[in-house]
């Protein structure tokens, strides 16, 4: 069916087909609509799921948690400060192999107060085990959030899926949207490790350093798994319903010489970017990073590479910059842009390009090369 | 003792202390409950009891969550077996820390929401799992690690404080009196929504004193009013048997402060305030008992 919404509402309304059993949540600017949107679905019976108004974040993964052992599907939805406040029970969603999806409307981290659009919220959460997607498009959210469901419930992942969407710049912007009938895209979930008072069993309790070793191996195995279960799961739904994702989106990249990477809106903005730039004789092309975690693999030989971060480590460096100089073995320009909502245009994007200068940082806005 | 099940739900091969009186309780709990029971359990002595993994001592599934998460995970855990159709107990058993301190927000919440669960707090009135530092519920005047030189500040009111959630059930219990335990874990058991009891487990180790005077120590609690025990349904309070005998001739405050190590050398004046505040709460439950009667 075909409708024109907001990032938030595409969300919740695939949240309604997934036909989760409990969804917890606490509202947060700018992810409040979801929560409002699932809390009306259900008041109005449209949706069959128990609705947890917790009373903070914490306990709102906490409730996600002690839904999921049961063997239930489970859903929350968050942002920035949530995201944090959460992140002691993201930690044991991941270790405890309980495949609760959220989606985190990326927004920046005070002080000062600011709830623009920023990633360093979610690349905080990024060594927990959680699988992270970036969405670029409101169909892209409700999408990907109907695919979050399989592949973190599939028995060779069994972690959970964060779906990343900008904070206002998609989370509020409205665009056409084509919703599906899922039928039987989402399996029944089948957990099977719930908890079953028949056969009585102990979890999360002590571990010697041998058990905590094999744990974490099996969580980076099934990371490693989930590539495949999430290549399938992209296949059958462009099967399904005609819409195609991968891992990464890549666009005239064929014959490009620089390749200009990013994640979520300024992905796809950058698109814009190369048509202008090849209309002035650069080979330029683009590759949107989708999923973050598993972290693609990418062929970038002999390229320029110009990364854009709209997230920052402190004393480090943009988080995407240098997981790509790490896994691919290059160097590359390294440009931040776009913290705490700040306005980067199709043109600011091609000028990085043009003005590359490759081995060195750049702060957008500051107009500072490091 | 008739009534009690024979059945075990916590094995011998548990990690706790000798003289334990908290896995004392959880035994009696966990007999009232049955086997239809999942144990939802924060860090806390518990945590440590069940054994190592791949090992349990729990013959009932046993969640472990972090600290501040015991009850929102419970709510979580509740709300899903009731879209499952299944009437599984959902218990909470978490120490007086993981209660009056981190997770109480997460409780208040719980009792707010209407989650239908148990919440357990056994209070061994510190963090007895971390060797003793002080809780919310470290008494007025006890040494423990962290307050060297002996608590300054009084223990938290939380009955008090589950009380103005107009819980249908509540109640106090103590280990030394296990049928008095079961009976009520047993009863919180039967209503719809949260219920919440509040059990006094002296800790040798913690309190300093010998490991077999563990239930000689919780009876001199109730004996000296210092606890008192009492169920409070729909509003209506009822102090049960052994605290009714304990008020008409109490013993002296001293014979229950005296054989503990953690009261060792309290200045008088703490004394004095605990007495205080001991008559004020006995007086206080007998006026409620006899106005709601």
């Amino acid at each position: 069916m075909k409708e024109i919404a907001t990032g938030n509402k595409a969300i919740a309304k695939a949240v309604k087909q997934a036909l989760p059993d409990v969804v917890a949540a606490y509202p947060i600017t700018p992810q409040t609509e979801i929560v409002e949107t699932i809390a009306d679905f259900v008041t109005s019976g449209q949706m069959k799921s128990r609705y947890i108004p917790v009373e903070s974040e914490h306990s709102a993964m906490a409730a996600c948690i002690g839904a999921s052992i049961t063997g239930v599907r489970t859903f929350t939805a968050t942002s920035a400060h949530g995201l944090l406040y959460m992140h002691e029970m993201t930690n044991w969603a991941a270790g405890a192999r309980l495949p609760i999806v959220m989606a985190n409307v990326n927004r920046s981290l005070g002080p000062g107060w600011n709830i623009w659009a920023e990633h360093t919220d979610a690349m905080q959460e990024r060594d927990t085990g959680w699988l992270q997607v970036y969405v670029s498009t409101v169909q892209e959210a409700y999408d990907t959030t109907l695919m979050a469901f399989r592949i973190a419930e599939h028995n060779d992942v069994l972690l959970p899926v964060m779906v990343n969407l900008d904070g206002f710049v998609l989370s509020h912007i409205m665009q056409p949207l084509d919703t599906v009938e899922p039928g039987n895209f989402i399996p029944p979930i089948h957990l099977p490790h719930a908890i079953d008072v028949k056969n009585p069993a102990g979890y999360g309790g002590l571990t010697g350093p041998d058990q905590h070793f094999k744990f974490r191996w099996d969580i980076e195995r099934s990371i490693r798994d989930s590539e495949k279960v999430i290549a399938a799961t992209e296949a059958d739904f462009a099967k399904r319903f005609g819409r195609k994702y991968g891992p990464v989106e890549e666009y005239r990249c064929e014959d490009a010489d620089v390749i200009l990477i990013a994640l979520g809106t300024l992905g796809k903005e950058a698109e814009v970017a190369i048509d202008i730039l090849r209309k002035e004789g650069i080979k330029a092309g683009s590759m949107r990073l989708r999923w973050f975690r598993p972290f693609p693999k990418l062929d970038l030989t002999g390229k320029d590479v110009v990364v854009i971060d709209r997230d920052y480590s402190f004393g480090y460096g943009g988080i995407v910059a240098h997981e790509i100089m790490a896994k691919c073995h290059c160097d590359v320009f390294s440009v931040i842009a776009g913290l705490g909502g700040q306005e980067v245009t199709y043109d600011d994007i091609a000028e990085f390009v043009r003005k590359r200068r490759i081995g060195t940082e750049f702060w957008f806005g500051v107009n500072a090369h490091v | 003792m008739a009534e009690i099940p024979k059945e075990e739900y916590l094995k011998k091969c548990t990690s706790a202390c000798a003289g334990c009186s908290s896995s004392l309780t959880l035994r009696y709990v966990l007999k009232a409950a049955g086997h239809d029971t999942v144990l939802v359990v924060p860090a806390c002595c518990t945590s440590v009891i069940q054994g190592i993994y791949p090992n349990t001592a729990m013959n009932v599934p046993v969640y472990n969550v972090a600290f501040a998460a015991a009850a929102a995970c419970a709510s979580g855990m509740s709300e899903a077996f009731r879209s499952l159709g299944r009437k599984t107990n959902v218990i909470v058993y978490a120490g007086d820390g993981g209660t009056l301190d981190i997770g109480i927000q997460s409780m208040s919440g719980a009792f707010e929401r209407g989650t239908d669960f148990l919440y357990i707090c056994y209070d061994n009135e510190a963090y007895g799992n971390t060797g003793m530092q002080r809780s919310g519920a470290t008494p007025l005047g006890a040494r423990t690690t962290t307050t060297p030189t002996g608590k300054t500040v009084e223990k938290k009111d939380i009955d008090a404080i589950a009380a103005a959630h107009h819980l249908s059930y509540m109640a106090t219990a103590c280990s030394a009196y296990p049928q008095d335990i079961y009976k009520k874990v047993a009863k919180a058991l039967t209503f719809r929504g949260p219920t919440f009891i509040h059990i006094l487990a002296p800790c040798p180790p913690g309190w300093r004193y010998p490991a077999e005077k563990t239930i000689e120590m919780g009876k001199l609690a109730v004996k000296s009013g210092m606890w008192v025990l009492y169920e409070r349904e729909n509003n209506k309070l009822t102090i049960s048997a052994p605290s009714k005998a304990a008020m008409r001739k109490p013993i002296p405050l001293e014979e229950y402060l005296g054989p503990q190590g953690r009261f060792k050398g309290i200045d008088p004046k703490s004394i004095e305030i605990l007495k205080q505040r001991l008559a004020d709460n006995l007086k206080h439950l007998a006026a409620e008992e006899e106005a709601s009667a």
